[in-house]
């Protein structure tokens, strides 16, 4: 068995005195591809902006060999711990060009980053096409491909991504999700939040339903898919 | 460099300009060579204060604050107040120190701050600098209260006084070739901060907080690092200010102050070095200039004087910057950035 890449021990979010995640606990494998699914507000944004940092929480998060729940987010994207936040978070105003650029900020080998680039216009044509163009004037698939893009720029071995599928037209939903396929297909270890929890299982091989702050099934995606609970809350059926 | 002959020719002529402009301005009267060399201070807390609100997109209404420090500094280290008579060469770099690090003392409980919020937080922290100067005479009398300090020394070197006419060189003719040779100084400085990685930085973190975080980037080093350099280039303004006037009082560094500085910031164009400056010699000059043809202009219309010049100037001065940002919101030279914030919103 493949050691865990990622492996979360209670963790808590409090805003305030509210409680958004009330002790979860999971583990995402090396070259694993998971998800975490649920309705909205049960705090799975929370959970993934805990652990890249972006939010304070308790209980442990390791990754790797190393405790990082009191690590800062900018030691943690050389580290290969990347983000793609909800709502794609890209630089709207910078260029397709220097949003990537920002994706290599902290590294400084120029040959790797030129190579990446190189890979992630590959990848992501449309990058390429619209390299000059202003990010903000993206459409909105072509932002969520941007933000993946970026997150790829550092060389991550963990991508998050946080409801990649969120206002996108269906057709650009099955682009994107095509998009993360194959990165996960090239050994990335992906851990995915997603409301759409049919596409969700479908791409991943395990998930954890997300309730109300907690984690209440975890299984595989074919057992996920065939229960009835979550074909009844999430599936629509 | 790939530069031109055409381009080498026009710095020539910029630098045979610049050599001569004060003493072109010094037939029109001396007092325009002082009007200068306020225009470059100014000038130079603009530059600062653009670091701050222009590259890292922090509203800072209290910037005048560092200017403040680095005045004191030098009137404090070389006035009789305290019998302490260092040289210049030494305080300034002190000045550009301690105000950089008042800086950082105002950015530090700032951090978690934007906008607004920010702006009224560095607003009370100005009037705080302000009142402190004010009232540090008892019972201990550091800053001589609003009395101010007097008999500030000039610069010297050596035997040669700043502050002295030696033949066709007037005291504010000297001045003024320190304060260009500090001015371009500065402005490499900031080029160089634009292109740097602390520079795309800055700019991450002003586009959006989260995603600069989500890149990598110390927000939280980053962003103090830039208040603290804005501040240290107000703080050697500040020394240079002191060494001029001869003279400092809290009354010099009031709100009002914090806000023309920011305005010329805006107006010139809010990230664009050369639009800073634009705008700063823009609003430093349109007072004297007004100042000094408010008055014929209205005994040559109407034959006497109707209305107070001092009125009338600055009613003049408050249209032509509401004209300014009806017409170009984004400053007379934006940042190319900035114009496609406010091209995105037109659409």
């Amino acid at each position: 068995m493949a050691r865990a890449l990622i492996e979360v021990l209670n963790l808590e979010v409090h805003y305030g005195g509210i409680a958004a995640v009330k002790g979860v606990s999971f583990a995402v494998e090396e070259g694993e591809m998971v998800c975490l699914i649920g309705a909205n507000g049960a705090g799975k944004t929370s959970t993934l902006k805990a652990l890249a940092r972006l939010l304070p929480s308790r209980g442990e998060v390791h990754y790797g060999a190393e405790r990082i729940d009191a690590t800062p987010p900018h030691e943690l994207i050389p580290r290969g711990l990347a983000l793609v936040p909800e709502g794609r978070g890209i630089f709207a105003r910078l260029t397709v060009a220097e949003n990537l650029a920002m994706g290599a900020y902290h590294r400084s080998d120029k040959a790797g980053i030129a190579a990446d680039l190189k890979r992630i216009h590959g990848l992501l044509p449309r990058l390429r096409e619209r390299s000059a163009q202003v990010a903000g004037t993206l459409s909105g698939g072509e932002q969520q491909m941007l933000a993946i893009g970026r997150a790829l720029m550092g060389r991550p071995k963990l991508l998050l991504l946080d409801e990649p599928s969120m206002g996108l037209a269906p057709l650009m939903v099955e682009k994107v999700f095509e998009v993360i396929r194959t990165v996960a297909a090239e050994g990335m270890t992906v851990l995915l939040v997603e409301q759409n929890a049919k596409l969700a299982l479908e791409l991943c091989a395990r998930g954890y339903v997300m309730e109300s702050g907690a984690i209440t099934v975890a299984d595989t995606s074919t057992n996920l898919l065939a229960d009835p609970r979550v074909r009844a809350a999430y599936l629509g059926e | 460099m790939g530069w031109s002959v055409k381009h080498k020719l026009g710095l020539v002529a910029v630098a045979v300009a610049l050599i001569a402009l004060p003493f072109v301005l010094a037939m029109a009267g001396t007092a325009w060579v002082r009007i200068t060399n306020f225009a470059v201070l100014f000038i130079l807390l603009s530059l600062g204060l653009n670091i701050v609100v222009g590259f890292a997109g922090l509203l800072d209404l209290g910037y005048v604050a560092f200017f403040a420090v680095g005045a004191y500094v030098y009137a404090l280290l070389a006035s009789p107040h305290f019998g302490l008579h260092l040289p210049f060469w030494v305080i300034l770099p002190i000045g550009a120190l301690v105000a950089g690090l008042a800086g950082a003392v105002l950015g530090a409980p700032t951090l978690r701050l934007r906008g607004d919020y920010l702006a009224i937080v560095t607003l009370g922290f100005g009037e705080i600098v302000r009142i402190f100067m004010n009232n540090l005479s008892a019972p201990l009398n550091i800053t001589n209260g609003p009395k101010g300090i007097n008999l500030i020394d000039p610069f010297r070197i050596g035997d040669f006084s700043f502050a002295t006419t030696a033949g066709a060189l007037s005291g504010p003719i000297k001045y003024y070739y320190f304060l260009l040779i500090v001015l371009l100084a500065v402005i490499v400085i900031n080029r160089r901060l634009q292109d740097s990685r602390i520079g795309r930085a800055w700019v991450a973190i002003r586009e959006d907080e989260v995603a600069a975080k989500a890149a990598g980037i110390d927000t939280r080093n980053i962003k103090l690092l830039a208040f603290a350099m804005g501040a240290s280039f107000g703080g050697i303004a500040g020394g240079m200010f002191a060494a001029i006037q001869g003279f400092v009082s809290p009354e010099s560094f009031i709100l009002n102050e914090s806000i023309m500085i920011l305005a010329m910031v805006v107006l010139g164009g809010m990230g664009n070095i050369w639009g800073v400056i634009a705008g700063a010699l823009l609003l430093s000059f349109m007072p004297e200039l007004l100042r000094y043809t408010v008055e014929p202009a209205q005994k040559a219309l109407f034959g006497r004087m109707l209305v107070d010049p001092e009125v009338l100037r600055m009613l003049i001065f408050g249209f032509a910057l509401v004209l300014t940002m009806r017409f170009r919101p984004a400053g007379l030279w934006p940042e190319t950035r900035h114009r496609r914030e406010l091209d995105a919103d037109r659409k």
